[in-house]
C-alpha cells in the first residue's frame, strides 16, 4: 500500500461552545481519490480547511505530507492545490492570463497551454473569466489548483450548481488527475459524483464520521439485499408466484417487490416461470441499495 | 515574484473601467471643471491664479484616488471573493501581494501626477514645478505609502462588496471639501480648516500646494506637513496588520 499522506487523529474544532467537528480519524493514501461526503453544517468545510491549513484546530492531530498545516510554508504550499468552495477568479483576466498569473508563484508550474487542455477550456483560453459560465468558471478554479503540479489537491464542493453535462465533463478532469496520480480530498453532497470518483469514502454527520469505505461496500452495500420489483398481467396475483423466488411484498401500485442477498438465483426463477407461462414482467427492474440510500441511512436524514 | 504580481495588477487595474474613471477621469474632469469654471483670477490672498491652486489640489485628489480609494474598494471586492483567500492558499508571501498591490497604485499615481501637471501647463499656464521637484517628489512618496496603508485599513472596517463604494466615498468626500481640495481655502471658514488639519488629505494638499507657489523658495519639502500624514500612515499601518483581513466576512 502507498504511505499515508494526510491522518487526522480525533481531530476537533469548537467555535465558542459549539463543537463543528467531534473528534474524527481519517486516513488518505497517496494517489487515492477520497470523498468526505455529509450534510450542509456536519463539519465538511471545517475539516477541509483544517487540513488545508486556513483554520486552527481545537485538538487532536494533523499530518498533511508529513506537516501540520497550521505551520504551512511555502515549500508545502508549492504542494498542495486547493479549490475554495466559493471564490470568483479576477474578472478582468483571460483564462490564459490567471493560470499565467498564478503560475508565477511556483518554482516548477506545470505547463499553461497543456493544462487549459486539461480542464477544457482551450477554446475560450482568451476569454476573460467574467465571461465564462459557472460551470466553466469552476474549471478555471481547478485549473489555478493544478497549475502548481502539485502532488495533492483539496476539491471543496466543486460542482455545486452545475448543470448535468457540465459535471460529468467535471468529473472527466477529476479522473484525469487520478491518472497524473495525483490525491484528491473531495467533499461533495452529490451521491452520484463520490460513486463515479472515489475510491474512498467517508461520511460525516453533526461533526462525527458515520461511515467509511468503498462507495460500494459503504454501509454494508456489499452484502445488503438487492429489491427486485416487477407487475404482473391480469390475472395473475402475487399468490401464483413460485415459492423459491421467496414472499414478494406488493407496492400498493400494483407492483410487487422480491429482495435477496441471491438476485441471479431469484431472478432466474421468477423469469423461468414468467416464460413458461408467456406473460410478460412489467417494468422489471433490480435495484441495489444506492450509496444515496446508505448515506441517507447513515446521516438520519430519513 | 512581486514584480510579476505588479505586472498582473496593471492589467487589472487598466481593464476595469471604474478604476479608471475614478482615478484617471474624474480628476481630469474636475481640473478642467474648477480651473475652466472659475476663470483664471488670482486668489489675492494666496497671490496664486485659480489654476495654479486647483492642480495641485487635483493631484491631492487623483493620489488618493489611485491609493486610499482605489485600492480600499478593489481589496474588499478580492475579499469578498474569496480570491484573497485563495492567493493565502498558494506560496505567493503576503509581502510579494501586497507590493504588487501597492506598486501599482503608486505608479498610477505618480502617472497622474504628471498627466495633471502636464495639463496644467498647457491649458492653463500653471508653472511646472523645477526648484520644488524634490518636494513634489518627496510629497508623492509619503502621501502614496501613506494613503496605501490606509487604503488597507480602511478596507478591513469594510463589511461587503456593496458598502465599499458608499463607504470610501464617505470617508474621502467631505475631506475633500473641508481641506479645500474642491473649494479654495479663502473660501472656507478657518475653523473648518483647523478641524480639517487633523486629517492628512489637507496636509497632503499644502504640500502639493507648496511645490507649486511660485512665492516657495528652496526645494519645497514641507516637512510639518509630511510628519502629519506619515503619522496617519503609520496608524494606518498599525490598523491594518491588526484587523486586515484575507478571508470573506461570515467566513
Amino acid at each position: 500500500m502507498s504511505e499515508v499522506v494526510i491522518s487526522a487523529r480525533d481531530l476537533r474544532k469548537a467555535y465558542g461552545p459549539i463543537e463543528a467537528v467531534r473528534g474524527i480519524d481519517l486516513e488518505v493514501r497517496r494517489g487515492e481519490i477520497f470523498a468526505f461526503l455529509g450534510p450542509n453544517g456536519a463539519g465538511k468545510t471545517t475539516t477541509v480547511e483544517i487540513l488545508e491549513g486556513y483554520r486552527r484546530r481545537s485538538g487532536g492531530e494533523v499530518r498533511v505530507l508529513g506537516r501540520d498545516p497550521a505551520t504551512a510554508d511555502r515549500a508545502w504550499r508549492e504542494r498542495v492545490g486547493i479549490v475554495l468552495q466559493e471564490c470568483r477568479m479576477e474578472p478582468k483576466l483571460s483564462v490564459r492570463e490567471t493560470l499565467r498569473m498564478y503560475a508565477g508563484y511556483y518554482r516548477r508550474p506545470r505547463q499553461v497551454e497543456a493544462t487549459i487542455e486539461l480542464i477544457g477550456l482551450a477554446a475560450q483560453a482568451d476569454q476573460r473569466a467574467g465571461r465564462l459560465s459557472g460551470g466553466q468558471q469552476r474549471r478555471l478554479d481547478v485549473g489555478v489548483a493544478l497549475i502548481g503540479d502539485a502532488e495533492m489537491l483539496f476539491l471543496d464542493e466543486p460542482t455545486t450548481g452545475f448543470d448535468p453535462s457540465a459535471r460529468r465533463r467535471f468529473w472527466e478532469v477529476v479522473s484525469g488527475l487520478r491518472d497524473l496520480g495525483k490525491t484528491v480530498f473531495l467533499t461533495t453532497h452529490y451521491m452520484d459524483e463520490a460513486q463515479a470518483l472515489a475510491d474512498r469514502v467517508a461520511v460525516i454527520a453533526a461533526g462525527a464520521i458515520v461511515g467509511e469505505g468503498a462507495p460500494d461496500e459503504i454501509g454494508g452495500r456489499g452484502e445488503a439485499a438487492s429489491e427486485i420489483s416487477f407487475g404482473l398481467p391480469e390475472p395473475f396475483r402475487r399468490g401464483d408466484l413460485p415459492a423459491e423466488v421467496g414472499a414478494a411484498t406488493a407496492a400498493g401500485n400494483g407492483r410487487l417487490t422480491l429482495r435477496t442477498v441471491d438476485p441471479t438465483a431469484v431472478l432466474n426463477q421468477l423469469t423461468g416461470w414468467a416464460l413458461r407461462r408467456g406473460i410478460e414482467l412489467d417494468r422489471l427492474e433490480v435495484h441495489r441499495p444506492s450509496l444515496e440510500d446508505v448515506y441517507l441511512d447513515l446521516t438520519g436524514d430519513q | 515574484m512581486a514584480l510579476h504580481q505588479f505586472s498582473y495588477d496593471q492589467r487589472i487595474f487598466w481593464r476595469n473601467p471604474a478604476s479608471v474613471f475614478f482615478t484617471v477621469i474624474f480628476p481630469v474632469i474636475f481640473l478642467f471643471l474648477f480651473a475652466g469654471l472659475f476663470g483664471n483670477q488670482e486668489i489675492e490672498e494666496l497671490g496664486v491664479k485659480i489654476a495654479t491652486y486647483y492642480v495641485p489640489g487635483i493631484i491631492t485628489l487623483a493620489v488618493v484616488s489611485a491609493t486610499l480609494v482605489s485600492l480600499a474598494m478593489n481589496l474588499v471586492v478580492a475579499r469578498e471573493a474569496g480570491r484573497l483567500k485563495r492567493f493565502r492558499g498558494t506560496p505567493l508571501p503576503a509581502w510579494a501581494f501586497i507590493a504588487g498591490r501597492v506598486g501599482n497604485s503608486i505608479v498610477v499615481a505618480a502617472l497622474m501626477v504628471v498627466l495633471v501637471t502636464a495639463l496644467g501647463a498647457i491649458f492653463f499656464d500653471v508653472a511646472v514645478p523645477t526648484n520644488t521637484l524634490p518636494g513634489l517628489v518627496v510629497t508623492l512618496l509619503v502621501g502614496a505609502f501613506s494613503f496605501c496603508s490606509l487604503g488597507f485599513a480602511l478596507s478591513a472596517a469594510i463589511p461587503s462588496e456593496d458598502a465599499a463604494p458608499a463607504i470610501t466615498n464617505a470617508t474621502v468626500l467631505p475631506l475633500y471639501f473641508l481641506s479645500g481640495v474642491f473649494i479654495p481655502e479663502t473660501e472656507i471658514p478657518a475653523g473648518v480648516l483647523q478641524f480639517a488639519d487633523l486629517f492628512p488629505i489637507r496636509h497632503f494638499f499644502e504640500a502639493f500646494f507648496a511645490a507649486f507657489d511660485p512665492a516657495t523658495s528652496g526645494p519645497g519639502i514641507e516637512w510639518g506637513h509630511l510628519a502629519v500624514i506619515a503619522v496617519w500612515g503609520v496608524a494606518g499601518l498599525l490598523v491594518a496588520l491588526r484587523w486586515f483581513r484575507w478571508t470573506p466576512r461570515g467566513d
